[in-house]
């Protein structure tokens, strides 16, 4: 075949951009394609692609859709920490005129792909999937506002999460670092593929961001049920509303700036370029404007989970509740007028420098009030040490040091000494570990019996949190002396011996974090095996106050026969105090939004589209996103999109749940 | 550890030397920092033990605000301890109150007592920042030694490249490559710009750490305190050859500033515009460099980046757009960039990569003759780190892309 016509086909794909002359990524990719295919067999076998697809690949049900992000999520975080142990390990060996292991082609797509997958596929995922299990159940509703957009939302994540994994074989990745700051991001310094796979991963697993967070924002302000007004809201929801204003009021602006990105790169115009009128400190303004929102986007929820899980566990009221509202909307407000102080170091001026970094520095107050907050709830409390309140405190001492060194990052001329060393490196883990990771996990321990009827084994549970909390303070305080020492991030060899002992001590901490990831999927393994003896049949293992716990768990497909109506802040604390009786007789057939596959294709069409215009096989995009068009159009006349759920079905739900608990009794 | 750290580490002398020169405020400063510091004894914290005025001052705050902040965290987290032990559910004694959920007293006490650190957080921010703005010329060069008026400040034009450091000496017609030098309490002016991407300028033991970014110019002011020679390198990701743009940085005395001088003058190579376009190539693990005489214009040029003859220099093209610019006409100013740098590759879709032509510089009087002297690299294959194969894809160019000839663009 003529070269023309290859290219015209393969755009620039050639069997030369298949990673062959990498051991490292060949022997990964012998054992992905491995265990794919002996988890493709076993589905096979196991006659489960029909289930699969009919009861979760299809389904609208935000319950579901919520563990499949976690489980995207928990997936994702594989990848990334195996990023983390090849960082930990090449910075550990690099000395002495060692080269390490990694060559720079190699190493710099590794801590490029870590930022991106832990903060978009692993933080984003499990923060989204939390939300979109709780929050309907929490505010008394049947499902989100948009459920077929929620399924859409899901796969579009799950799209750009694929374009990330292949990146890892076909071709490469960035080699910019995590936000791809121009001009090493233009086509002039990085001509090669791996920009593009960041760009356009980006760009689809945000269109899903975006449109969860439109949905989740349409679900809390308008399906609360009837008594639940928004000074009744769960810390949680009021956490997930304001994380989704956050999410659809900054990521546009990421949109757009991949978006000026790419034309730079593929049309030739010279938005970021050096020349041409063209302007690299916009783009790093510009990614920054979405990418502080960001952080509080992540920590959010978070901070919403351990609010939660403080008042439960402490058998209280969460102290101050009006004033942890007010924090969390000051937060959401404030976290817009920081983003200059991720680079006080590029010349801005004093007066601008000193404005953002006292604005940073206003939003420890808040965060400072709800730290107490959570004080003042375990106080005079009755406090269960069950696994999310273990998490809750390890985030309680953690997070202050974070906020700490944070806010002595925000004081500039503290900055231009400390500004990119792994002292800030120490701080942000210190920070979103700290934070959100420990939030995620405190939030999956406190509702997977909600989820699936079971408790997680606490044993499994607390080796890991040993192992995760041990491992994290290991391997990162480390890495603060280091940025006292002036060592700065990225770098993949060293000449200094005397710096190696820090490095080693990271590596082992990384380790015993590696032990905790795998602790924790053994806790999922036992836990699952033992789920009969775990088995909780009240919905309400933990004594707990909202109103997610007044259903069963799992919750039926309705989540509430009928809709709770609410008095009081804690409404199920309160139904439980006031003697609520369950209703046993008078249900009515239910209305529920259908199943459909139009999200899942849609979405597939889309990674299509990305891998085209990465690899420039332009027919591959044009014909999905003709596709793409006609689906979406195909979809509007489907008329069969809801289905009632008959009066007999919720009887028979109702029924099983009523003689189980009458069993539990 | 002995073992690793008794190898040969250059600093490690200097590091008593300056424990004891601090004021006595700042040694009370490090007390509170000394269990760590024992712990630790044997590494180099330049960043808290630094040899210049200016990173004296920025340590001094990272410690100062430091102490104000841990005024609560200590606090804070001794009552989470606290509350989590005396509050546990097996210890019935202590006092349950499953309805108390507001204080006000509370509620002012935890909104107020962080708005108070922050409040005084906040003013020292402020003064700081201006006190310590890198473009703010030295006030003094030490805490009791005012500026010497008889010398005139050291001035140095900093240039990073891929992947190293040129320094230019404009007052002494030297330049050097990763090697910079300046004697003691002189201070020193740098003016700071790169070739190609974004790079940070930092010398932790001299002064906080500002980008080098191209086509644009950032400043910093400093000065050194204590001979020695200090680590600098770039602080900001750029490439693969990153890791190995590191210089060294000597504090020296002013007959040892002379002698160096000397040295880079007969060295006797000469840094014209033709020798910096060699210069600038990507290379990696670059050794020290001398340049006796360097083009007194080099470093405009870069700034503006016109180093090659017949390219518009930004500065032209920003005094013709002040004046209203040159309208549709401008577009015809334009010629065919056959290189720029190393990767200026055309993108998929665009326009063939063009160059705005310099209408009239003293080296093209008439703009003539532009597009043959800039010439291709021979090798202009994509870049990848030290001791890899490169692939062999060639970057599409768009006009034989669509198997059709597109229209040339006809100036």
């Amino acid at each position: 075949m003529s070269p023309d016509l290859l290219k015209l086909i393969f755009g620039r794909l050639g069997i030369d951009s298949l990673p062959l002359h990498e051991p490292i990524l060949v022997g990964t990719f012998v054992m992905v394609a491995l265990g794919g295919t002996a988890l493709l067999a076993g589905l096979t076998y196991f006659r489960l692609w029909g289930y699969l697809w009919r009861e979760w690949f299809t389904t609208v049900d935000h319950k579901r859709i919520g563990i499949m992000y976690m489980i995207l999520g928990i997936v994702m975080l594989l990848r990334g920490f195996a990023d983390a142990l090849m960082m930990r390990a090449q910075q550990a060996l690099a000395f002495n005129g060692s080269e390490g292991f990694l060559p720079a082609h190699h190493y710099d797509q590794v801590f490029t792909a870590h930022g991106v997958i832990m903060i978009f596929f692993v933080a984003m995922p499990l923060v989204t999937g939390l939300m979109n299990y709780v929050v309907p159940l929490q505010i008394g509703a049947r499902d989100v506002s948009f459920p077929f957009l929620n399924n859409f939302s899901f796969w579009m994540t799950v799209g750009g999460a694929v374009l990330v994994m292949l990146s890892l074989f076909i071709g490469e990745f960035a080699r910019t670092g995590w936000l791809a700051y121009p001009p090493l991001s233009n086509i002039g310094y990085s001509p090669d593929v791996g920009v593009d796979y960041y760009i356009w991963a980006l760009q689809v697993a945000g269109v899903g961001t975006t449109l969860s967070g439109i949905n989740l924002i349409c679900t809390i302000v308008k399906l609360r049920c009837p008594g639940m007004t928004m000074m009744r809201m769960p810390v949680f929801t009021w956490t997930s509303l304001c994380t989704n204003i956050l999410i659809v009021a900054s990521f546009p602006v990421l949109t757009v700036v991949l978006a000026l990105l790419s034309l730079d790169r593929y049309v030739g115009t010279n938005f970021f370029t050096n020349d041409f009128g063209g302007s690299p400190m916009m783009y790093v303004n510009l990614i920054w404007i979405w990418g502080h929102p960001e952080v509080y986007i992540l920590v959010l929820p978070a901070f919403g989970i351990f609010s939660e899980v403080t008042s439960t566990f402490s058998g209280k009221r969460l102290f101050g509740y009006t004033s942890m509202v007010y924090a969390t909307v000051v937060i959401t407000i404030l976290s817009y007028l920081v983003w200059l102080h991720h680079f006080f170091t590029m010349g801005s001026g004093a007066s601008v420098n000193s404005f953002f970094g006292i604005t940073t520095m206003i939003i420890s107050i808040p965060t400072g009030a709800k730290m107490f907050n959570w004080l003042f709830t375990m106080y005079r409390g009755r406090i269960r040490y069950e696994l999310p309140m273990l998490w809750t405190i390890a985030f309680m001492l953690t997070f202050v040091l974070g906020g700490m060194t944070g806010v002595l990052l925000a004081v500039p001329p503290a900055d231009f000494v400390l500004h990119n060393s792994l002292f800030l490196i120490a701080h942000f883990h210190n920070v979103i570990i700290g934070g959100v990771v420990f939030g995620a996990f405190a939030g999956i321990n406190y509702w997977f019996p909600k989820a699936f009827g079971f408790r997680l084994d606490p044993f499994w549970g607390k080796l890991s949190f040993w192992f995760w909390v041990t491992g994290f303070y290991m391997a990162f305080m480390p890495l603060y002396v280091l940025g006292l020492m002036g060592v700065t991030r990225r770098l993949r060899v060293f000449d200094d011996p005397s710096l190696q002992i820090w490095f080693v001590i990271a590596a082992i901490g990384a380790g015993l974090v590696a032990l905790g990831i795998g602790c924790m999927l053994m806790q999922f393994a036992v836990s699952f095996l033992k789920r009969e003896q775990l088995k909780d049949v009240t919905g309400d293992p933990w004594d707990a106050r909202t109103l997610e716990w007044a259903t069963s768990s799992p919750p039926p497909d309705y989540n509430f026969a009928f809709t709770p109506v609410v008095h009081d802040n804690d409404a199920w604390w309160d139904m439980k105090k006031r003697g609520y009786q369950r209703p046993l007789i008078g249900f009515k057939s239910i209305h529920m939004p259908s199943s459909t596959g139009t999200g899942i294709i849609l979405a597939g069409f889309a990674t299509a589209m990305g891998f085209g215009l990465i690899w420039y096989i332009w027919w591959l995009s044009a014909a999905s996103f003709i596709a793409m068009l006609a689906v979406g159009i195909g979809h509007t006349f489907n008329y069969h999109r809801d289905f009632d759920i008959p009066a007999d079905d919720v009887i028979r739900t109702e029924d099983a749940r009523t003689k189980l608990l009458a069993g539990a009794k | 550890m002995s073992g690793l750290l008794r190898r040969s580490y250059p600093l490690a002398p200097q590091r008593k030397l300056i424990l004891i020169r601090l004021g006595p405020v700042s040694r009370l400063k490090i007390l509170a920092l000394l269990p760590l510091a024992v712990a630790l004894s044997g590494c180099n914290y330049v960043v808290l033990a630094p040899a210049g005025d200016i990173a004296a001052q920025q340590r001094d705050l990272v410690i100062i605000s430091t102490v104000l902040m841990l005024l609560i965290v200590v606090p804070v987290m001794a009552l989470t301890v606290l509350f989590a032990w005396r509050y546990r559910q097996s210890n019935s004694s202590a006092r349950y109150e499953p309805d108390w959920d507001h204080s006000t007293k509370l509620e002012l006490v935890i909104w107020s007592a962080p708005l108070l650190i922050i409040v005084c957080l906040g003013a020292l921010t402020w003064m700081g920042t201006h006190l310590l703005d890198p473009y703010r010329t030295l006030g003094r060069v030490h805490a009791d030694r005012a500026i010497d008026q008889s010398k005139a400040p050291l001035e140095v034009d900093v240039v990073a490249l891929d992947w190293k450091w040129l320094f230019i000496y404009p007052d002494y017609g030297i330049a050097t490559v990763n090697d910079l030098a300046a004697p003691v309490d002189r201070p020193i002016n740098f003016r700071i710009t790169a070739s190609s991407v974004m790079n940070s300028f930092y010398i932790p033991a001299l002064a906080g750490q500002i980008y080098a970014m191209p086509g644009m110019e950032t400043k910093l002011h400093a000065v050194v305190n204590h001979t020695g020679t200090y680590k600098g390198f770039s602080a900001n990701y750029s490439g693969a050859g990153f890791s190995g743009m590191h210089f060294n940085f000597q504090g020296l005395d002013d007959n040892g500033f002379d002698a160096w001088v000397a040295q880079a003058k007969s060295a006797g190579g000469s840094l014209g515009r033709s020798e910096y376009l060699q210069l600038e190539k990507p290379s990696e693990n670059e050794p020290v460099r001398r340049y006796g005489t360097v083009d007194t214009d080099l470093y405009r040029l870069i700034l503006n980046m016109c180093v090659e003859t017949g390219k518009m220099c930004q500065s032209e093209m920003m005094a013709i757009d002040a004046k209203g610019g040159l309208g549709h006409e401008g577009l015809n100013n334009t010629l065919p960039l056959s290189y720029d740098k190393y990767a200026r590759r055309g993108t998929a879709l665009g326009p063939e990569p063009s160059f705005v032509a310099g209408t009239c510089t003293p080296d093209a009087p008439q703009g003539a003759a532009t597009a043959a002297s800039i010439k291709a690299p021979l090798d202009t294959a994509p870049l990848v780190g030290a001791g890899l194969r490169r692939p062999t894809f060639a970057p599409l160019k768009s006009s034989s892309f669509f198997l059709g000839q597109r229209p040339k663009s006809d100036s």
